[in-house]
């Protein structure tokens, strides 16, 4: 059933909805983009409807509630090691078709990678509804339609398209029906979520990438360009790597927690081991792992591309480094290696 | 769901702590259940942290974990004595398949802490009726850092073992020299069928394996066990992985026919 709502039902919209549900949206945060006075659009939990972004193409991606940067997963006291509570409140995520692609790559690991599935990733995931941001046009450094990730089309709540001013939403989980209805002003209208069909920025993946790449000097660049801050790991919706952190209170140290934080493979001491072992020293070589892991690894392992060219990284770098232009620039190495 | 959760470790009870050297202890914890050599666990102290050890040696009710104290975890773990417990989680990872070292000729190869994750090859192959085409190779960094002392002995006498240290103090009566030395004079009958084992830092394997193979072994023959940084043993961290493969859940055993494609 689709609807078409204006600005204030769809505020009375939310205001219901919040009775039941927790919400996490995209938010604009003035002057706090890659540089000060660049705005930047972050998720957060929002309390009214004013507070969503949905206009602008959100700097950080919609996995934060599935994977907090920090969570708690254990106390400790002097006897026992206890789970972390989770407040049960049912929760909506807004998120654009390349992050609800995203939550199938966040699945996959959480859920589908080895026989036991993360009890703490799942928790959350039971409790999630995702609610579907229509694309009318494509973004700075899109790249969806080559990742086949510019649709989402089954498994959303319902979806919400800004169109002069006015909500347009399809629903398809009947549970949300009777909360449009009850919208003043809702009007009942057949409404199909906008995709984009066409990016600007393409990417052509090889569908074989020969070991030989992994030498390349392709990769030099990035060992003096890139500054391995992380930022490219830590906003892209398909990343999932973790750390295992644990403290001690300090005025008391006999408790204390486990904690997992959010891990990247850019980062100096993702790969440490024991007596001073270290693997990818080079940023040139982390940056050749994390770019076959979304393009060529993941893949050979579960049968589909990690990356779902949402471009967040090209918009987030701080030294411009595009990850779009070193996916083609693989294919072209590929393609000279191929008919040499 | 607790029960459910594999991130709760469970207690065990440390039954006896066998010193080898000042700083590699083998604490023997109370355990009954499945658990195969080149498995490892999660030791996981609370507010300090969590460290994978492997699997040193499995009984009806107890299994191994030899530990060399290195940091904030292991540290601690040598703060506890027998009667005390720990806490652990796992096995995890896919360990070695010890039957298919019966009816072949064998060659171990492993280095300093490496000897742990094939402890249990290495006395399966010991007990095995006639362990005459058996061969270890053992080196350590010097005479102080062996590990196993008595073990080494017991497998002296049924297996063909050659121990080897990096260096040693004048008047050393034993081999001296990297392992890598002592695999071309090995007087097997078939090297293209015999199979090998190799355990130990990845400089070493590296150079072991070239061996081997000058030897005439083949890759599908050579099973190798790799360490990489962890931090859950369960496929959801991605320290561990290398190319298309988790350590933690595909290995840490493979066949180097797998393993010579990893590139960190
Ligand atoms: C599959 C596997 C089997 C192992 N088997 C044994 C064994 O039988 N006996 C043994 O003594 N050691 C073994 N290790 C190494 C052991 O896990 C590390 O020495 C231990 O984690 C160090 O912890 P720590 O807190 O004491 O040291 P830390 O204070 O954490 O630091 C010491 C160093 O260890 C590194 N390190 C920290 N956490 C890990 C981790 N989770 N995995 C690897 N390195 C880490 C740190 O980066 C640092 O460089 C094994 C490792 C793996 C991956
Ligand atoms: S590619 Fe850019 S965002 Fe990613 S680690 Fe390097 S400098 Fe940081
Ligand atoms: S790698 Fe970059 S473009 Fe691909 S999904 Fe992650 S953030 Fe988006
Ligand atoms: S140890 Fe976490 S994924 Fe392997």
């Amino acid at each position: 059933m689709g609807y078409v709502l204006n600005k204030e039902s769809f505020s009375d919209l939310v205001s219901a909805l919040l009775k039941d549900y927790r919400i996490f949206a995209p938010v604009l945060k003035k002057g706090a983009g890659r540089f000060t006075d660049v705005d930047c659009v972050i998720y957060d939990e929002v309390k009214d409807a004013s507070e969503i972004e949905l206009e602008k193409k959100s700097d950080y991606a919609s996995k934060e509630f599935l994977t907090p940067l920090s969570e708690t997963l254990l106390y400790f006291t002097e006897e026992e090691v206890k789970e972390a509570d989770l407040c049960e409140k049912k929760v909506l995520i807004f998120g654009r078709s390349c992050d609800l692609n995203g939550l199938k790559r966040l699945d996959q690991i959480y859920l589908d990678n080895g026989l036991a599935k993360d009890p703490f990733y799942k928790r959350r995931r039971d409790l999630i509804k995702p609610v579907l941001i229509g694309c009318g046009h494509s973004y700075d450094n899109c790249f969806c339609v080559s990742m086949d990730s510019n649709r989402f089309e089954e498994g959303y709540a319902f979806s919400v398209d800004l169109i002069d001013g006015e909500i347009h939403s399809n629903v398809l989980d009947k549970e949300f029906d009777s909360f449009f209805k009850a919208a003043a002003g809702a009007k009942e209208l057949d409404v199909t979520p906008r995709f984009v069909t066409e990016n600007e920025v393409k990417v052509e993946i090889p569908d074989e990438i020969p070991g030989r790449i992994i030498t390349d000097d392709l990769w030099d660049e990035y060992t003096t360009r890139c500054i391995n801050c992380g930022r490219c790991n830590f906003v892209c919706p398909t990343c999932t790597c973790y750390t295992m952190q644990d403290v001690f209170y300090s005025d008391n140290g006999r408790v204390g927690e486990r904690r997992r934080v959010s891990a990247s493979c850019m980062v100096d001491g993702y790969t440490d081991v024991a007596g001073g072992g270290q693997y990818r020293r080079k940023n040139g070589e982390r940056m050749r792992f994390k770019v076959l892991h979304k393009i060529s690894d993941f893949k050979k392992r579960f049968g589909y591309q990690m990356c779902v060219g949402c471009g967040r990284c090209d918009d987030i770098c701080p030294e411009y480094i595009s990850f779009s232009n070193i996916i083609n620039k693989v294919n072209d190495a590929v393609k000279k290696e191929v008919n040499s | 769901m607790n029960t459910l959760n594999p991130y709760l470790p469970f207690s065990s009870k440390i039954l006896e702590v066998i010193k080898h050297t000042e700083k590699e202890y083998t604490f023997r914890m109370e355990f009954k259940g499945e658990v195969k050599p080149g498995q490892f666990f999660e030791v996981s102290i609370p507010k300090y942290g969590e460290a994978p050890i492997s699997v040193s040696g499995i009984g009806e009710n107890f299994v191994d974990l030899t530990i060399r104290r290195v940091g904030r975890v292991t540290n601690e773990v040598f703060e506890r004595y027998e009667g005390q417990s720990l806490l652990l989680r796992g096995p995890y990872g896919n360990g070695f398949d010890v039957d298919l070292y019966r009816d072949c000729e064998v060659v171990v190869v492993a280095g300093g802490t490496g000897v742990s994750p094939v402890r249990g090859v290495i006395q399966a192959l010991s007990d095995m009726p006639d362990a005459s085409d058996k061969y270890v190779v053992a080196g350590f960094r010097s005479p102080e850092d062996m590990l196993f002392r008595d073990d080494l002995k017991a497998w002296d006498s049924k297996l063909n073992l050659t121990l080897t240290v990096d260096g040693a103090p004048e008047g050393y009566q034993g081999n001296i020299g990297l392992v890598t030395k002592y695999i071309e004079g090995l007087p097997l009958k078939e090297p293209s069928k015999a199979r090998a084992v190799v355990v130990g830092p990845p400089p070493m394997m590296k150079f072991t394996i070239i061996e081997l193979k000058k030897k005439g072994f083949t890759d599908a023959n050579i099973t190798v066990s790799h360490e990489r940084k962890m931090c859950c043993g369960l496929g959801k961290c991605g320290h561990c992985r290398v190319n298309d493969h988790y350590i933690c859940l595909d290995g840490p055993v493979f066949s180097y026919e797998v393993a010579k494609d990893f590139v960190d």
